[in-house]
């Protein structure tokens, strides 16, 4: 009786357990082939536009690199410059860092304030939302050439308007200690993507938690602090981290003002290079890696930059997300 | 962990942009003088031509074509396609790759290190020896911005040269006789010539020497003291040369009479430099800095403006310097992967060195003719304002910018200098020249250090 099922025991190891490994090698290999087949798409892409571009990056800052010619291996070279002689670079993070500083909180509370009266309004919620997010649509280009023009301290009416009620209106654009002022205030006016997204983040708080607390007794500022804000945490998280990217890469906006507020157009042979104008100010450190890498034939010193740059990105995002546990609070319990 | 894996991806986008520029570029081109020319004969081989230049407006265009046209008909089978509007951007991405044309031009002399020092244009030496061209033909300034370190890889095709724009009526309004020649009578002129409005700013501003506006630029006024920019050793000059010191010590003198803050908000109410509403010619400034272009636009924009041209006014101490100026221009040259350079060789030399071509380029584009002998021909349209910056181009004491390895990097570094000075934000103006000269040293070193990869 008791050997049927032996004998069958004993068959079934014999030949068919290598054909059944193989068999299973074959499936989790064709498993395997199906899931990287399905991932192709992505790991090309992956592989020609970002992990190959980074490699040589990172190979080109120790080359000296004209875009022409092979480029020649200088070692630290390009480092050494960075660090010790390069006395552009400076002025160049401190603009960077005067965005990241200044701009970034400014930015997300400018549209965190936007979105909280959005929600409050009563009447004309649809066109207020239109009209608060419309300038987001704005080609960079065109909206630094509408600001400019606005803010031109000889015939602006930005100026003008001030002048009617005996104000001296600044030179804007053109004054070093106003460049940066009047950009952020072109960035905050465009700053609609971020507003409608905290606008979402706050129709979504439930509303049982404002209910509780305002039978616990809680005023309106104590409700924003202690549900809205801690609710709507990782959407301020998530502003910040894009706030604080988009600050560090500002490019179009600086170069489009410097150049015209500068007020020189190119000539033959004139270098008529106008970036950072007036005095700098506007330098911003992706003007700068442009300037080095594409007028200055020397991309070798701009992928130095650019190292340089994800470096200190890479550190002030980890600074952010680390610290953000203190504060950020997940509706799934997680932090 | 999920957290500094978040953080690493969002900086990895930041790192991207910049690699994806890269690339290590073309790696044949240690033969720099790529194809050697063919034995000279009496008719070329039948080919289709491209030529690249940096003209956009129609007009110039039509100028172009016409004196191609004339290249065709002396050199039947060979056709020409001129292609307008071409940046240095699209010049240097063509020659990283793509299709380069068989002759292309550029605006900036600035870029003749890159283009003759990487060996992307080919070096026309041999091509010269064969068909006797001496560079001789070309004035000394021209001649040193078409080449970098030995190479002759561009010749120059048409210049720009740099005087003084001056309103006549305002100047017999105010009394006085002729143009400034030197920089004193320039700052009492401008004085002279200034009107306020009843507020106090600025109405007409008799000369405005602020850098970094319109064609202002201390290349292009440099030469008003006689800065050099280099020394003998090749290093950068801007300090150990006084003249550079009192160019800016008079340049500020007379922005402190204007106010600093006054004349940028004067600039700032002004039209575009290449648009009817340019300053000197809706008359709001007396005397003016421009290139010999500006004849052209006048005679199309402000006909009736009654003006006159002369060179600029030089150092009280250094008049022998008057009648000369600052000069650049476009360059042109036969990139390194031409299809047929042959070709490509005999309508270089046609647009640069025939005379005939010279003059029609010059009457068309009312730019400075580049060889000796296209200066004097009796075929340029007469015109005595203009005539003012072929003589200042062909003077001796006329210069030029060095040509560098990074381009114009080292006029920007003075450039940023001077915009602090004349703002007054640079206390010490010796100390700040001798620190400008070590920045561009350091960065020249940088640019031409290393060695090859193997």
């Amino acid at each position: 009786m008791s050997l049927a099922p032996a004998t069958d025991r004993q068959r079934r190891p014999s030949v068919p357990a290598d054909a059944r490994r193989r068999a299973r090698k074959k499936a989790q290999w064709r498993r395997r082939m199906t899931v990287l087949a399905f991932m192709s798409p992505w790991l090309v892409g992956f592989t020609a536009f970002f992990a190959y571009p980074l490699v040589s990056t990172v190979y080109l800052s120790f080359t000296h690199y004209d875009l022409l010619s092979p480029s020649r291996w200088i070692g630290l070279a390009n480092y050494e410059y960075l660090f010790s002689e390069d006395k552009q670079i400076w002025p160049a993070v401190y603009n960077t860092l005067w965005l990241v500083a200044i701009l970034v909180p400014l930015k997300v509370m400018f549209a965190f304030g936007v979105a909280l009266m959005l929600t409050r309004a009563r009447r004309g919620i649809g066109f207020f939302r239109t009209v608060f997010y419309l300038p987001a649509l704005a080609p960079p280009v065109a909206a630094t050439l509408g600001f400019v023009y606005l803010l031109n301290p000889a015939t602006g009416p930005v100026n003008g308007a001030l002048g009617l009620i005996g104000i001296e209106g600044p030179l804007w654009f053109n004054d070093p200690g106003w460049s940066k002022p009047a950009l952020s205030l072109l960035l905050l006016w465009g700053v609609g993507n971020t507003m409608i997204i905290f606008l979402a983040a706050l129709i979504d708080v439930p509303k049982q938690l404002y209910e509780s607390a305002e039978l616990d007794g809680a005023g309106a500022l104590r409700r924003l602090r202690w549900v809205t804000l801690p609710a709507i945490s990782p959407v301020i998280l998530f502003s910040v981290v894009i706030g604080t990217i988009e600050a560090l890469q500002l490019f179009t906006q600086a170069f489009v003002a410097s150049t015209i507020a500068a007020g020189s157009a190119s000539s033959a042979g004139d270098p008529s290079n106008d970036l950072g104008y007036p005095e700098d100010s506007t330098l911003f450190y992706p003007v700068l890696l442009f300037q080095q890498g594409f007028r200055f034939f020397n991309m070798g010193y701009a992928a130095a930059m650019a190292v340089l740059l994800f470096v200190v990105s890479f550190a002030i995002t980890l600074v952010i997300v680390r610290n953000s546990r203190r504060w950020v609070h997940y509706a799934g319990g997680g932090t | 962990m999920r957290r500094t894996t978040t953080a690493l991806a969002a900086a990895l986008f930041l790192a991207v942009g910049v690699g994806a520029c890269g690339g290590t570029g073309d790696d044949d081109n240690s033969d720099k003088a790529a194809g050697a020319p063919a034995a000279k004969t009496g008719k070329l081989e039948p080919a289709d031509l491209t030529l690249w230049v940096g003209f956009s407006a129609p007009r110039e265009l039509r100028v172009f074509k016409g004196a191609v046209k004339e290249f065709e008909k002396l050199n039947p089978g060979v056709t020409v396609h001129v292609v307008g509007g071409i940046s240095d951007d699209k010049l240097i991405a063509a020659s990283r790759g793509g299709k380069t044309p068989d002759v292309a031009q550029s605006f900036s002399a600035d870029n003749s290190g890159a283009f003759c020092g990487s060996g992307a244009w080919i070096d026309l030496k041999p091509y010269m020896e064969r068909d006797g061209i001496s560079d001789e033909i070309f004035p000394p300034a021209p001649r040193s911005y078409t080449q970098f370190d030995g190479t002759r890889c561009a010749l120059p095709m048409l210049a720009d040269t740099f005087g003084l724009y001056y309103n006549e009526d305002m100047l017999k309004k105010a009394g006085l006789d002729g143009p400034p020649k030197t920089a004193s009578e320039l700052t009492e002129y401008a004085k002279k010539l200034t009107v306020k409005n009843p507020d106090g700013s600025l109405k007409v501003v008799g000369f405005n020497p602020v850098m970094g506006w319109y064609t202002n630029t201390p290349a292009s006024m440099g030469p008003m003291f006689g800065g050099t920019w280099v020394d003998d050793s090749g290093k950068s000059s801007l300090g150990s040369d006084p003249a550079w010191a009192k160019f800016l010590t008079w340049q500020k003198d007379l922005i402190d009479f204007y106010g600093y803050d006054n004349l940028v908000k004067f600039q700032a109410g002004l039209g575009d430099e290449y648009s009817a509403s340019n300053a000197f010619e809706k008359e709001r400034l007396a005397m003016h800095l421009d290139g010999e272009w500006r004849t052209a636009f006048i005679a199309d924009e402000a006909p009736d403006l009654n003006y006159g041209t002369a060179p600029l006014p030089v150092d009280d101490d250094n008049r022998d310097l008057y009648g000369g100026g600052y000069t650049t221009g476009n360059i042109a040259g036969i990139p390194k992967r031409a299809e047929h350079k042959d070709q490509a060789w005999a309508l270089l030399k046609f647009l640069t060195t025939d005379d005939r071509a010279m003059v029609m380029l010059s009457n068309g584009l009312r730019n400075v003719p580049t060889t000796e002998s296209s200066a004097k021909s009796p075929d340029l349209k007469p015109d005595p304002k203009f005539e003012t910056f072929v003589k200042i181009f062909s003077s001796d004491k006329t210069t030029t910018t060095p040509v560098t390895a990074a381009g114009s990097a080292y006029q920007e570094l003075f450039n940023g200098f001077v915009n602090k000075w004349q703002a007054g934000r640079v206390d010490d103006l010796q100390a700040g020249l001798d620190d400008i000269d070590k920045q561009i040293d350091a960065q020249l070193a940088n640019v031409e250090g290393g060695q090859d990869v193997p």
